[in-house]
């Protein structure tokens, strides 16, 4: 038997979190970059400047909203949606705390999967309706890094759900009781944590967006509230990304002393300013060099930890 | 107005030594050379007859023993105004070869007078693929057409432009050309001109193979464009993303400074020439003024030459760093540009300290520099020196150590000597291919032969390792920096020469004389006698020379302004062609071109 209001109330909570958290990471990108930067970054509105993102809401909710009249309207309005609901989708089966999930899932992970897989489509179409060569172009080197990074992340994350023994998320958590998965997976983790990066277009995998020669990759064209469509979804995926790392390999709520919660928003934040610290050190992979490294690095590698991983279970379920 | 006579040597074969005699001697034929000219700056001029021209270059560029293999300058003069002709052959127009010896370490002008309504002259092209852009820049400026051309276009004007600028009965000012009038049938001719054909700019629309049918993607880069680094447009013709072609555009950041030298006085150019290269101040004020000195016969009191080297090394600092930030950021990296942007602004505030202006300190005089050092300049030029150094190991660490930034580089846009010295790289492009050619090393100018430093050299050619031309050099310059703080002569910082402007302000209310002096030079202009000189020096970005020709009048009668820039853009397509389009930044970044450099 459902629970309805307590579903409901786990809802509002994630998805008003995410997208709060979400808006709040433009400032706190900004800022952290800034800092790092030796300058400061927006500091006026609010204590510390944390009104920024509140502001360049207003003011990119009240830009004007021009769709270009060489784009296929009806699909490039299309869009920006597919960005942010296949994102927050996601967050439905993410256990931020016992019990604390919108839907426990028994195939998580592969729900996961799934979404990230669909969210490829909107760069894909963006790009295609936008009907301009510079979105066209990065919407190419978008879909040949997409569809690459895609099969690795899922090679890389089934040792977590072999050595779980199971697809749901809450269980790979609670396998992790005794030792984080990042120590048995280690490999496995650097895989998942590098096709994540490049699924959420972070530094240095952000060859879609390539901001200095395709002007702004495959979201060229796009402005005004759409634009701020795509730059949510991709800090949508960056919270997806470090809660998802922190799920599968970092022992998800478990920690000593604190509440569950706590340790998993402490671990998430710190993924998410470990995304950003690589932004801000790192320059970006050319295209065929990203292909080539994926390919012919991760690829092996995650295939050896899989082959590994699923004999050292089986010699140990003897 | 007499001729003089000592300008001039008769033009007899068997009184020439040296390099015009070899020539001479070579062609062998009485009346071969129409003159002799003899210049400020010493660099054999001679002036020969048009239908010899494409031969004499030839032998000039690969028979002659130590031969001069590298294209210089090439450019052209109205001389229909001129009044001094010193006896030489000048016709209506002169158009001149700057060549240049390595192995000599020796410059040569070859002259040609055009009459008549007939000019034209042979295209060398084929002698010199970097011929392209000078001669279309005569034809533009000047009208002059060359023969054997395959692409005779306007290059900086737009295609539409009525007259040539750089002649002297075109207009100088907006204000003495007319009201402007934009009538419906001249607004679609100005759109029509906007309008890509692909053939206009000498491109195919389709690929046909005997395995491969295609059309190409064209796809236009600039003038507005995040990559570009300014106003300069690049035509690329692609194939998926390989780079098949690439057209670079250029004259947005046109101001006819070459135009503007010829209306305002010796002393009043000097700002404009902060302008030419906005990025590296003081750099581009050098060779002008050491032209303009040799003119005058000043020489420079030690002080004000040590004074002025250690500005330009901070300002080749400061221009090097904003090419280190951009280069970082072409190729991905966020953080490099905000730390070099940065340690240009503690230069750019010692400048103003010194100088007063930042980017365009206005610094150099003729004879010597605007004003003594302020009090305490030493400690501020201290602090810099003792900072700096560990900011450059933590650059290395986080740029060129970086195996992304490797990987983007190493082996990409790879020129080779040859090709660099055929196409006239200078300064960091030339030493990157292994050349170690540093003007201040082998033609000192301004006292640099007392200062000790290295030419930074490397091997490649490609983008990498003009990335650590770059990054060695720094250091260098730093070290120069470091030489001038501990060895700063006393004694005045501007010349006692009465030409030299403006005059010491002490000596005026002493005797009539320098009262006199002081007034015409500043209300008037300091009058130079007339000649020619040109004294090329190492920029930020390679050789930049004026080629400064005076009439006899407080005016400029022609400024050739030669910049690194120019000759650089004009390789782009010779080191992108086959790349991929996300390599096109990094050759564009590791170039090192600034718009206003290249357009002038």
């Amino acid at each position: 038997m459902i629970d309805w209001s307590h579903t409901a109330l786990t809802i509002g909570v994630i998805l008003g979190g995410a997208l709060t958290l979400a808006g709040l990471l433009i400032w706190v990108e900004r800022r952290l970059l800034g800092i790092w930067q030796e300058r400061y970054g927006p500091n006026r509105l609010g204590p510390g400047g944390c009104l920024q993102s509140l502001a360049d809401m207003i003011k990119i909710f009240t830009k004007e909203d021009w769709i270009p009249p060489f784009a296929d309207k009806a699909v490039f309005v299309i869009t920006p949606a597919i960005v942010v609901i296949t994102a927050l989708m996601s967050f439905a089966v993410v256990p931020i705390a016992p019990s604390f999930v919108v839907s426990d899932l028994n195939m998580g992970v592969l729900f996961f999967l799934a979404m990230s897989s669909l969210a490829a489509y909107s760069v894909i179409i963006g790009g295609w309706a936008s009907n301009s060569k510079f979105a066209f172009l990065g919407s190419l080197r978008a879909i040949a890094q997409l569809l690459s990074y895609e099969v690795f992340m899922g090679l890389s994350l089934m040792g977590a759900v072999l050595l779980a023994g199971s697809f749901n998320l809450s269980d790979i958590v609670d396998a992790q009781q005794q030792v984080w998965f990042v120590v048995p997976q280690f490999l496995g983790f650097l895989g998942f944590f590098m096709a994540g990066l490049a699924e959420a277009h972070r530094t240095p995998f952000d060859m879609p967006e390539a901001e200095a020669e395709l002007v702004a990759g495959y979201h060229s064209e796009y402005s005004g509230m759409k634009f701020g469509m795509f730059f949510v979804g991709e800090y949508l995926s960056v919270i997806l990304l470090s809660a998802m790392t922190v799920i599968l390999f970092f022992g998800g709520w478990h920690g000593p002393w604190l509440p569950p919660v706590v340790w998993f928003v402490l671990k998430m934040s710190a993924f998410i300013v470990l995304i950003i610290l690589i932004r801000a050190t790192w320059p970006r992979f050319r295209f065929d060099q990203l292909l080539s490294f994926g390919w012919k690095v991760v690829m092996p590698l995650a295939l050896i930890n899989l082959l590994v991983t699923g004999g050292v279970v089986l010699w140990k379920a003897g | 107005m007499t001729p003089r006579p000592s300008a001039i040597r008769d033009a007899s074969i068997g009184e020439h030594t040296g390099l015009v005699g070899e020539i001479a001697a070579h062609f062998g034929l009485e009346g071969y050379l129409t003159a002799v000219q003899s210049t400020k700056d010493g660099i054999p001029t001679i002036w020969i007859e048009k239908h010899r021209l494409r031969e004499t270059l030839r032998y000039i560029k690969s028979e002659i023993p130590r031969p001069f293999p590298m294209l210089f300058d090439l450019s052209a003069t109205d001389e229909r105004l001129r009044q001094h002709h010193d006896g030489l052959p000048i016709g209506t127009f002169t158009v001149f070869y700057h060549l240049f010896s390595f192995d000599r370490n020796q410059s040569l002008r070859i002259k040609v007078a055009l009459d008549g309504e007939a000019l034209a002259l042979p295209s060398i092209i084929d002698l010199w693929p970097n011929a392209d852009w000078y001669e279309r820049e005569i034809f533009d400026m000047f009208g002059i057409r060359f023969a054997g051309h395959p692409f005779l276009r306007r290059l900086l004007m737009p295609p539409w432009w009525e007259g040539h600028p750089l002649r002297k009965d075109h207009p100088s000012r907006a204000t003495e050309i007319g009201q402007f009038q934009l009538p419906p049938e001249r607004l679609v001719m100005t759109q029509d001109a906007l309008q890509f054909k692909p053939e206009d700019w000498g491109l195919a629309r389709t690929h046909h193979d005997h395995d491969s049918d295609f059309d190409y993607m064209f796809i236009n880069i600039g003038p507005a464009h995040t990559g570009t680094h300014g106003v300069l447009r690049l035509v690329a013709q692609l194939a998926g993303e390989e780079i098949i072609n690439i057209v670079p555009d250029i004259g947005f950041h046109h101001r006819s400074q070459e135009k503007i030298a010829e209306r305002q006085t010796w002393h009043s150019f000097i700002p404009y020439t902060d302008r030419v290269d906005y990025l590296q101040g003081v750099l581009n004020e050098m060779p002008y003024c050491l032209s303009v000195e040799r003119l005058a016969s000043i020489t420079v009191p030690p002080r004000a030459q040590v004074i002025r080297v250690m500005m330009s090394e901070f300002y080749r600092i400061a221009s090097h760093l904003v090419w280190y930030g951009t280069f970082a950021q072409d190729v991905g990296a966020l953080s490099p540009v905000f730390y070099m942007f940065n340690d240009r602004e503690r230069i750019l505030s010692i400048a103003e300290a010194i100088c007063g202006g930042r980017m365009h300190p206005n610094w150099f005089r003729i004879g010597g520099v605007a004003q003594d050092l302020p009090m305490g300049w030493d400690k501020l030029v201290q602090q810099f020196v003792d900072w700096f150094p560990s900011r450059l190991d933590d650059y290395e660490r986080l740029v060129m150590d970086n195996p992304i930034f490797k990987q983007r580089t190493v082996g990409i846009g790879v020129l080779s000597l040859e090709d660099a010295i055929a196409w006239g790289a200078t300064g960091p492009m030339l030493r990157a291919c292994g050349l170690p050619w540093d003007l201040r090393k082998v033609r000192p100018y301004s006292g640099y032969e007392q200062f000790d430093f290295e030419v930074p050299v490397a091997s490649h050619g490609d983008c990498y390792d003009r990335a650590v031309v770059h990054v060695l050099e720094l250091r260098q310059s730093l070290a120069i920096i470091r030489q001038c703080l501990n060895a700063m002569p006393s004694g005045p910082y501007t010349s006692l020469d009465p030409l030299a402007t403006p005059p010491l302000k002490t000596h005026t209310m002493h005797d009539i004389e320098t009262l006199i002096n002081h007034f015409v030079g500043v209300s008037w202009g300091p009058v130079l006698p007339p000649g020619e000189a040109e004294i090329p020096t190492e920029s930020s970005k390679g050789q930049t020379s004026y080629y400064l020709t005076s009439d006899g009048t407080q005016l400029s009668y022609r400024t050739r302004i030669r910049t690194p820039s120019f000759a650089h853009i004009q390789m782009v397509p010779l080191m992108a062609r086959g790349e991929l389009l996300s390599d096109l930044l990094a050759v564009l970044g590791s170039v090192d071109y600034v718009l206003s450099d290249v357009d002038r």
